[in-house]
């Protein structure tokens, strides 16, 4: 009798239990559903996301110059390079192997990418300018910018310096500044997105 | 225990809804300790801040409009056409700072008197949470008038996150509520910001419910023995409160009409531009020692953790200094310290305030940029961070300036703290509060040695 009803008793506790387990978890899994569509809310809109391409016209930017375009809020460096820019960005580029695993990196870069495979024409450079750092605008688009040690650009919030490839090579930016997705819809114009 | 009171009206609504008593309980007869000093002021001088933010705020928001085509114009109509537009601005704008002053304040007096030590603990987090929840309304309100400071301050900040490894950029894309600083996000910050203030309101009823468990720490540290020790709070300390709160005010007044945009930074009359970075970005003062302790790490994730850190090891100052002596005064290697800390956050408000590759010149009292020096002065340049000038006097590089001062506010709080607790000699403590402050020891027994040990402190 005693066994009985001590058996009884477990089985009861186990049940309970049981039932503690789903209802709890029934909680959870109703309250993120319901979290979840506040915390979506602030991600980027359609509508923000449906202005993600714009096409620029590149036939005035002369050798040595530069443009500045707004895409997706940010600014994008089109940069026209010279030969000179073009050699000193190769002169620091890692040696990689045939699957573009980096293999040697005499110049040191902190996120080393040759110049090859951040362009698509050698001369025309497309990066998105915003530093890698806090995302501040880089100066260089001018000549009479300061363009730091390597010729690129040079952020004036924390100093950090990239070269004529925009690879970071001072300063307290981890990364190289970004190439965007683009496009030469024609010789003259480039799509940007 | 419900107070009786002779107004028959006040009577029938206290029987139904004790508020009376309640007041009475908590702000009339609440004992205090009858020596509480001026530095015992600030508290309810922050409180009459946040009413202040929350009075001029609310007016100021139906004159605003948050959008990124609006916002600076109609900031500037509130300036320049909206009925004393220009004072609730002004009054909202210098008011941040004035809440800060007092707040930090408040902060260094609870550090230096051991405030935040059992049984207070919870006291001083809640405290904490209040600080943290300031400085995002302050950052988010800061955006509002969408000039140029505003806008690249909100991007160099909420960039902060994107340090984060993995997660970072998807909390920036998040925050921003796009692919940049943009019109989502002023939308955003103009919904927080109106909110935060009264989560803070929430905050402060808390800290003061938790204030009132054990009453007012005091400058001695011992706690009130008996009745002997205390005072009602009214009228001794409402109209203390009321008096140093009139000297703040004259204060206040000041930056008002005579300084009113002294604490900004000019580059906030330029409408925000997404294409140009201003020269510098430069945060508000307040935020200053923050932001020399984020550049003066060169590693991006590292600089970010450390800016946070140093207001998060303000959570575990309780357990960090276990000194069971709690005022200062009967301290005297941590009075020490204490002013090295003071005058440490000092420096890194200098430092947050200059480019990090500028020079002090200690001896010219000035700065100077790396421009003048390649002008034809410089002599030696050493890896340290210092340089040596051709007329003999020397400069030391801001970033290496932050790199000490930040190295001390750590070891103030993870190194010295601890090992004050375990090995500093305290002077002794008077018997009671009544004994510390009466000529005569409070009369009674007299305790010469105790009486004795105050005078030094």
């Amino acid at each position: 009798m005693a066994d009985h009803a001590q058996t009884a008793q477990g089985a009861g506790e186990t049940r309970r239990d049981f039932l503690y387990l789903m209802s709890a978890s029934a909680a959870a899994f109703g309250t993120a559903a319901v979290v979840w569509p506040f915390i979506d809310m602030m991600n980027p809109s359609s509508d923000v996301l449906a202005l993600s391409s714009i096409e620029v016209d590149i036939s005035g930017v002369q050798v040595g110059q530069a443009i500045t375009v707004k895409w997706r809020g940010k600014p994008v460096f089109i940069r026209h390079r010279t030969p000179e820019e073009i050699a000193s960005a190769q002169k620091a580029d890692p040696e990689v192997d045939a699957k573009g695993h980096v293999i040697a990196n005499p110049a040191g870069l902190r996120d080393p990418q040759t110049d090859a495979s951040r362009v698509k024409k050698p001369e025309w450079l497309i990066l998105v300018g915003v530093c890698t750092h806090l995302g501040c605008v880089p100066l260089g688009q001018k000549s009479s910018d300061p363009r730091g040690e390597f010729g690129g650009w040079y952020c004036p919030c924390h100093g950090s310096q990239y070269d004529t490839s925009g690879r970071i090579r001072k300063g307290p930016a981890p990364l190289d500044l970004e190439v965007p997705a683009y496009a030469f819809e024609k010789d003259t114009v480039v799509k940007i997105g | 225990m419900a107070a009786v009171f002779k107004n028959p009206v006040i009577r029938w609504i206290d029987h139904r809804l004790p508020v009376f008593s309640y007041l009475q309980h908590e702000a009339n007869d609440y004992p205090t300790p009858k020596n509480l000093s001026y530095w015992w002021n600030f508290g309810s001088i922050a409180g009459f801040m946040l009413m202040v933010m929350i009075a001029t705020g609310i007016f100021l928001a139906m004159q605003y409009t948050p959008h990124v085509d609006h916002a600076f114009n109609s900031v500037e109509r509130i300036m320049r056409d909206v009925n004393y537009g220009w004072l609730l601005r002004y009054i909202h704008m210098n008011g941040a700072s004035m809440f800060f002053i007092a707040v930090y304040i408040h902060i260094f007096r609870g550090i230096y008197y051991g405030s935040f030590k059992p049984p207070r603990e919870l006291l001083w987090i809640i405290g904490v949470v209040i600080l943290l929840l300031m400085m995002a309304t302050a950052f988010m309100g800061y955006v509002l008038p969408w000039g140029q400071m505003s806008f690249w301050g909100a991007t160099v900040i909420t960039n902060l996150f994107s340090a984060f490894p993995w997660v970072g950029p998807k909390i920036v894309t998040l925050l921003w509520g796009g692919f940049a600083v943009d019109n989502p996000t002023l939308n955003r910050f103009f919904s927080l910001h109106y909110l935060l203030p009264f989560v803070i309101l929430g905050a402060v009823v808390m800290h003061v419910i938790a204030l009132h468990r054990f009453g007012s720490n005091n400058p001695t540290g011992i706690d009130m023995k008996g009745q002997q020790d205390s005072i009602p709070f009214h009228p001794y300390y409402t109209v203390k409160d009321l008096y140093g709160l009139g000297v703040f005010m004259l204060f206040y007044a000041f930056w008002v009409f005579y300084a009113p945009v002294a604490l900004g930074d000019p580059d906030n009359f330029v409408p925000a531009n997404p294409l140009q970075t201003p020269p510098e970005i430069v945060p508000e003062w307040y935020f200053l020692p923050f932001y020399a302790i984020l550049r003066s790490i060169p590693n991006k994730l590292v600089g970010v953790i450390a800016m946070f850190s140093s207001i998060l090891v303000l959570f575990v100052l309780p357990w960090l200094d276990r000194s069971p002596v709690r005022s200062g005064a009967f301290r005297p290697a941590f009075k020490r310290f204490f002013w090295m800390l003071v005058f440490d956050c000092a420096i890194l408000m200098f430092c947050g305030k200059y480019p990090p590759t500028n020079y002090w010149m200690p001896f010219d009292l000035t700065v100077m940029s790396p421009d003048d020096i390649i002008a034809g002065t410089k002599l030696v340049v050493d890896d340290l961070g210092s340089i040596t000038f051709a007329n003999g006097h020397f400069g030391i590089q801001i970033i290496f300036l932050g790199q000490l001062a930040a190295i001390y506010y750590f070891a103030f709080f993870i190194v010295i703290l601890p090992l004050l607790s375990i090995f500093e000699r305290t002077l002794p403590l008077p018997l009671s509060i009544s004994k510390a402050v009466l000529p005569q020891g409070g009369g009674g027994l007299q305790q010469p040695a105790a009486a004795k040990a105050m005078e030094k402190a």
